[in-house]
């Protein structure tokens, strides 16, 4: 654990080294607040909730969340710092870890930098903060399963473009898995595969939570599908750390 | 009677080789980097890994330090298997890697600190070690400064710094004076002999006035496989001119 977080606090530092934290930051808050207000009808909704904001978050993400995560190994590798980082007495378990949870913390701190909203909903009406609040955990567990996918693909290739385009695209299949485009054509041709592909989907579990409901079966969900990838990440740490 | 016992006893785990190779092998499809080499290095000895480039001195260095897998073959530091025990084995290894990676934008002493935290200190003796670190590769004066700036001597010696912070009774080395000016290569020279009685050291390197300064055993390997495992003297008489520049040419061509 003292080596994951010893890890963690290194590559945090390193986003804020460099002026990826800020890009970063400043994008992700430009372009959802550009969208939550004009193509979200913010405040011809007059309705004092989050809503707008929830729905392109995820959208929002999957767009900037694989640009953090391609360079997350394919950079380590560049610079040939993968052979100190696992030379030194840590598991590459730990490693890849580590490495996950900086860039999930560093994705909270961006959501969190999003306060402005929710000061706003509640000077203007009285909205339900608990909806709200589990609404902002569906966020960071939404960032959480793109990351998980954008630092395996990284760990996948050398080339950080193919990172980031293969993580967009996996990315996208599995929150377009419940869209009605999809489903129906699904349901219609292969009845077995809609019901699974529905499942699969990382946007309708977010629903759940902007609609202020928590449940063990959404937090499993997530916790598994991090799980996943973060296990294929250490995998192919593995066999691809020396190519 | 008693008391040579007692000495024998005591001896014992200095003769046991710190590392030891076995059969060590890499392939990368059809083509054989590393092959079948096997040599073991006991504490005192600074054995010389020489070879022309792409000969394998650094697959086998990467193998050793556990960083690629080999396709066949074992080795272990202090006893402890590279693979199966492998965070035991790079505990008491000091590693310093091919070029001298570090985290461009780190300081010299965050990088530092960083290393020797995950090696496991903390409070004053982490803060001590690398203090000492940083004297002992005479970095202090640049200590703050970000090591993407410093230049290629520089930035060899943070790594070797990082390499020596733990005090490792194993050191690998993979090209150490490399990029350094004559005085800096002298310096290191003189650190790894005084470093060199209570530690097995393994440092690679093409430069050979480097094997007869400070190496007490020399390996030749070319095209994978270990052409000669001799001392430097020895090496030397198996030339007529005496030179270890001809012997190595002789050994590394009739290789090729």
């Amino acid at each position: 654990m003292r080596n994951i977080l010893t890890i963690t606090r290194r590559e945090l530092a390193g986003y804020f080294a460099t002026p990826v934290a800020t890009v970063f930051i400043v994008i992700f808050l430009v372009l959802q607040g550009a969208l939550t207000f004009n193509l979200g009808n913010f405040f011809e909704r007059g309705q004092a909730d989050l809503n707008p904001f929830f729905t392109f978050i995820p959208w929002v993400f999957l767009l900037l969340i694989p640009a953090i995560t391609m360079r997350l190994w394919a950079e380590e590798r560049r610079l040939g710092t993968i052979e100190l980082l696992l030379t030194l007495p840590i598991t590459q378990g730990q490693a890849v870890v580590g490495k996950f949870l900086a860039a999930w913390v560093f994705c909270a701190i961006a959501l969190a930098l999003t306060f402005p909203f929710v000061i706003a909903v509640n000077i203007l009406g009285q909205p339900d903060n608990g909806v709200i609040a589990s609404g902002y955990l569906g966020c960071l567990l939404i960032a959480g399963a793109f990351l998980s996918v954008g630092a395996a693909m990284s760990a996948a290739t050398r080339n950080q473009v193919i990172a980031f385009v293969l993580a967009v695209a996996i990315c996208f299949i599995f929150a377009v898995a419940s869209h009605p485009i999809v489903n129906d054509f699904l349901s219609k041709n292969v009845p077995a595969m809609g019901a699974f592909t529905r499942r699969l989907a990382v946007i309708d579990r977010f629903g759940d939570f902007t609609r202020g409901i928590i449940s063990v079966r959404d937090l499993i969900y997530f916790g598994t599908f991090i799980g996943f990838w973060l296990f294929l990440n250490t995998v192919l740490v593995d066999q691809r750390k020396a190519d | 009677m008693a008391s040579s016992q007692q000495d024998s006893a005591a001896n014992a785990p200095e003769q046991a080789p710190l590392i030891r190779i076995e059969g060590l092998t890499k392939r990368f499809g059809s083509f054989t980097a590393v092959d079948n080499v096997t040599f073991n290095v006991r504490r005192g000895e600074v054995l010389g890994f020489l070879g022309p480039n792409g000969a394998g001195k650094s697959t086998t260095m990467r193998m050793l330090a556990g960083f690629m897998i080999p396709t066949a073959g074992t080795a272990s530091i202090q006893g402890h298997d590279v693979q199966s025990d492998g965070v035991a084995a790079r505990k008491v290894l000091g590693f310093l890697p091919e070029g001298a990676p570090t985290y461009p934008e780190m300081a010299v002493e965050s990088f530092l600190r960083f290393c020797a935290k995950v090696r496991g200190f903390s409070g004053k003796e982490l803060a001590d070690r690398v203090d000492h670190a940083l004297n002992m590769t005479t970095l202090r004066g640049v200590r703050l400064q970000p090591v993407e700036t410093l230049s290629k001597g520089f930035k060899r010696r943070v790594g070797l710094a990082q390499a020596l912070l733990h005090d490792p009774p194993v050191l690998v080395l993979d090209e150490p004076t490399d990029g350094l000016d004559p005085n800096q290569k002298h310096e290191v020279r003189q650190l790894i002999e005084r470093m060199a009685p209570d530690k097995a050291i393994v440092i690679s390197t093409h430069i050979l006035e480097e094997v007869d300064a400070v190496c007490t055993r020399a390996i030749v390997i070319a095209r994978g496989r270990v052409v000669a495992d001799a001392t430097p003297r020895e090496l030397e008489a198996q030339h007529p001119s005496g030179k270890l520049d001809d012997v190595f040419r002789s050994l590394t061509r009739d290789a090729a």
